[in-house]
């Protein structure tokens, strides 16, 4: 997430905030509050939901400030309350996200067989005439690059949940492979497969968009 | 290796955690295949513009409370 970075590091962090330091709420507020919404919205049904349990993490973190041992990093530990809180209330709205196994639509190809040489032609498996990924420009022109954006928001928020909550917290909010697993628990393996298939749909959502369509008002969507 | 066997080890190779041999396939593939280095380039765009993106932000009220329910706990 831009400007996370920017934020003093933990010990001064926490102990600003132990401190009372209201600008230092306000900071780690504004810095995370935006992914951690994203996140919550994998678990729960609406978004007054999510941000209801973007609230009550916060809440949770004013009250448990003190007792923070620093065993992870300050924004693991309130990332880890949100996704407590958050699968809680999805488990009321019986939308919960169990990462065990993988459902059999998550598993396959990512790409549509019908881009490559079907077997038994030559150079069977190799981009078919016509079909092999063009290389895209993005526009430098800030409107554009907003509409960028705006494409790949929406075909994050398309995304299946458990797809959209491994991209948030690794591409978005800019989590190591690690941290995720340990806080979805999820093997590696796993996490792997779920963010390899939303990197992709996201990729062909862009390629849809960038091969002309915005040149036509509205013309986002094509199928 | 085929290109529809390189668009699946995107991810992988990407993290840095292939093994060895595989990740010499797949840098020999790419040598002498445009459309697979295209898409490998592609995932990288896509990957930072979603490192790029702004957050959505919590409503101004919901901020606010927040910041109150900070400064009243200090308090006490
Ligand atoms: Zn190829």
């Amino acid at each position: 997430m831009a400007g996370a970075r920017e934020l003093p590091p933990d010990q001064v962090l926490v102990q600003r905030l132990r401190d009372g330091d209201e600008e230092t709420f306000a900071l780690v507020l504004n810095a995370w509050s935006g992914s951690m919404l994203r996140l919550a919205m994998s678990f729960v049904s609406t978004k007054a939901s999510a941000e209801e349990a973007v609230q009550d993490t916060w809440l949770a973190v004013i009250r448990g400030i003190s007792d923070f041992e620093g065993r992870s990093t300050l924004k693991t530990w309130v990332y880890r309350i949100l996704v407590n809180t958050a699968k809680a209330r999805g488990t009321k709205e019986s939308r919960t996200v169990p990462f065990a196994s993988l459902l059999p639509e998550e598993e396959g190809p990512t790409v549509d067989a019908s881009r490559f040489r079907a077997p038994g032609e030559e150079y069977a498996g190799h981009w078919a005439v016509g079909q092999e990924p063009r290389p895209w420009h993005i526009p430098e022109d800030h409107v554009l690059r907003g509409e960028v954006r705006e494409v790949i928001t929406e075909a994050i928020d398309e995304l299946p949940p458990r797809l959209r909550t491994v991209i948030t917290l690794r591409d978005v909010a800019g989590y190591g492979s690690e941290e995720v697993c340990s806080l979805l628990e999820i093997s590696p393996g796993n996490q792997r497969v779920l963010l390899h298939r939303a990197r992709a749909l996201l990729r062909r959502k862009l390629e849809e968009y960038l091969s002309g369509t915005h040149h036509v008002a509205g013309g986002r969507g094509r199928a | 290796m085929n290109c529809d066997e390189f668009v699946e080890l995107v991810t992988t190779f990407l993290d840095g955690s292939m093994h060895e041999p595989t990740e010499l396939r797949c840098l020999v593939h790419l040598t002498e295949c445009d459309g697979c280095e295209t898409y490998l380039d592609q995932f990288r765009q896509t990957i930072a513009i979603l490192d790029a993106l702004p957050g959505q932000s919590l409503p101004t009220e919901a901020r606010d409370q927040l910041l109150g329910a900070f400064r009243a706990l200090r308090r006490d």
